[in-house]
């Protein structure tokens, strides 16, 4: 087939669908007990220069703990798959986790402004960037899960988005119409927060999925934070529901109010008054280091992180203010 | 004549243009405002979508993100991204609002860097998200946004989201799907659409206290005119209340 045009961004994956197999043929099947730490689970399945993605949608269901855990363990060198990223790729670039990235959408928290540091760290020149769109990485995602090594859609054509990236146009053999053609995105690994999950990684999400059941089938590895730990009953008396199969997982670690300060749907609401205070923290430099002293260097996990920003008190308001949204109101 | 401020005239605008039983994908702020409002005037039946997911929903209130919990607040179906865009893909999304740092005469918007070091950029914006997917393929897509020079652009520094490319039938040609591309830009000053053949951008309609030269001293390119420009319907006293008691009650949007 010929190509068309290319784009002239990096990939940072192998798009090859038989490498993809051969890794996958080695993966284990066991449903085995795979209850681990996110201290632990960061140590043993995320390495600098690995592709990392986060699941979620920036500020809404995000495994939080990880990512603070990736700072403090000072990871480096990782590519980012910066998909609907917000408040977790501001996390990371605080602690200038990454030097590759793939870009659909960063450094903004969609209406609450820009990461400064975020911003700073792109405008450095330190980090190699490819462009896409939230959709891209979806359909790449996607092709990935197929077992190809692209798909085919329409978007980005005619643009610098495209010139930036790194598909390449193609003309249909079936109508001669052009389209570009998304190279397969297999992360080494991904993490992902849901509602609930079991010891052998069985999970439902509940609310929106974003590209998050496309990420899990996509990643060789996958790292499960859940907010809650459930008996694998829940899930054989209730197939239907189960987001995530158990042998797509390598990692699972129970976190309760693990996407904080983010929203996660019917549990708690996102926590704006500390998602500004990052954002006022960034102002300064001296300040910024003494922010993330505080919230991340000296928290050893997570509980200590909520208990330094108000604690089970803090997440009964939350919690009520989603209730609010999601019961009172209508 | 009501008293309202620029965002209030140009949400108020939007609204309208979204008719009963349409389809419309939009993201935060403004955009989100305009679609609520239209459904509690206009458009009791419109049909909202949010990237992430979120289908149908029956707004509670203003969303702080399109990912975020209000998104599904009574909708249909909480769904995923591929949902969303491939239901576009399929020519069902019908309109989409949409924005950016830099606005050209065909519509090209620019969300991805301003200067030309794309490695090193001199300012790093958030990129494309989904707008480069939604403008590609919503039926028509409309920019809301306050006119100046600056954003109001020659050339943008960097393409990220596809207008009319560069007019004529150039959009076709690149391979983007027919007959979609961008419909209107509402801005404080003026109503512009696009010339059917060259797809310059035109202004249709004018805000009530600007003229045609404030309209072109506040846009960096020049603006075609159509054959018969009609000043812009003010908002109405119902549509400000509705829009200040129950969209944006908080001022979120409207006070900015």
């Amino acid at each position: 087939m010929d190509v068309l045009e290319q784009g002239i961004g990096r990939i940072f994956t192998d798009p090859d669908p038989d490498k993809a197999r051969e890794f996958f043929r080695q993966k284990s099947r066991k449903m085995e007990n795979k209850l681990t730490t996110v201290t632990d689970a960061v140590q043993k399945f995320i390495h600098d220069g690995d592709y990392l993605a986060i699941g979620g949608f920036g500020a809404n269901r995000i495994p939080t703990a990880v990512c603070h855990e990736l700072v403090r363990q000072g990871i480096k060198k990782l590519a980012f798959c910066g998909h609907t990223s917000t408040h977790d790729f501001q996390i990371l670039s605080s602690g200038k986790c990454f030097d590759r990235c793939d870009i659909a959408y960063i450094i903004g928290l969609e209406a609450r402004g820009l990461s400064k540091v975020a911003r700073n760290y792109m405008e450095s020149g330190d980090v190699e960037v490819s462009e896409w769109t939230n959709y891209s990485l979806s359909a790449r995602l996607k092709a990935a899960v197929m077992g190809v090594s692209f798909v085919p859609i329409r978007n980005i054509m005619g643009t610098d988005t495209f010139k930036y990236s790194g598909a390449k146009m193609i003309e249909c053999p079936f109508t001669g119409k052009k389209f570009v053609a998304m190279p397969a995105l297999y992360p080494d690994v991904s993490v992902i927060h849901v509602h609930e999950a079991d010891v052998y990684g069985n999970c439902r999400i509940r609310g929106i999925t974003i590209s998050d059941l496309d990420l899990a089938r996509a990643s060789k590895r996958l790292i499960i934070t859940a907010e809650r730990l459930v008996k694998t009953e829940f899930f054989r008396n209730e197939p239907t529901y189960t987001s995530i199969p158990f042998y797509l997982v390598d990692a699972v670690c129970e976190v309760p109010y693990g996407s904080y300060p983010g929203n996660m749907y019917g549990e708690y609401y996102s926590d704006e008054g500390h998602l500004r205070e990052w954002l006022k923290a960034e102002q300064d430099p001296d300040e910024f280091k003494k922010f993330l002293e505080k919230n991340i260097f000296n928290c050893k996990d997570h509980f200590d992180y909520i208990q330094m920003n108000g604690g089970l008190e803090k997440m009964r308001q939350l919690r009520q203010k989603e209730l609010m949204v999601l019961n009172n109101k209508a | 004549m009501a008293d309202y401020n620029a965002m209030e005239l140009m949400i108020c605008i939007a609204a309208r243009e979204l008719e009963d039983g349409a389809t419309v994908g939009v993201g935060t702020g403004a955009p989100c405002a305009a679609a609520m409002l239209s459904q509690k005037t206009c458009s009791p039946n419109l049909l909202i979508m949010f990237e992430a997911g979120g289908v149908a929903p029956l707004l509670p209130e203003m969303p702080i993100s399109v990912g975020d919990s209000r998104t599904t607040w009574k909708a249909v179906m909480a769904s995923g991204m591929c949902e969303i865009m491939e239901t576009a893909c399929r020519g069902m999304l019908d309109y989409t609002f949409l924005g950016g740092a830099q606005i050209d005469m065909y519509g090209n918007l620019n969300s991805t860097r301003v200067g030309d070091n794309h490695q090193k950029p001199k300012v790093r914006l958030p990129g494309s998200g989904g707008a480069n997917d939604f403008a590609s393929f919503a039926w028509r897509m409309m920019v809301m946004t306050p006119q100046d020079t600056k954003r109001f652009v020659e050339r943008c520094s960097f393409v990220t989201t596809p207008g009319w490319i560069k007019g004529g039938d150039s959009r076709a040609k690149c391979g983007l799907p027919l007959e979609a591309g961008p419909y209107k830009i509402i801005t404080n000053m003026a109503v512009m659409d696009f010339e059917p053949e060259s797809k310059r951008m035109r202004i249709i309609s004018i805000n009530h206290g600007y003229s045609e030269k404030d309209i072109q001293d506040n846009c960096g390119f020049e603006l075609l005119k159509a054959p018969k420009i009609v000043e812009t319907p003010p908002p109405t006293a119902e549509e400000l209340r509705i829009l200040r008691e129950e969209v944006d009650p908080l001022k979120l949007i409207i006070g900015r």
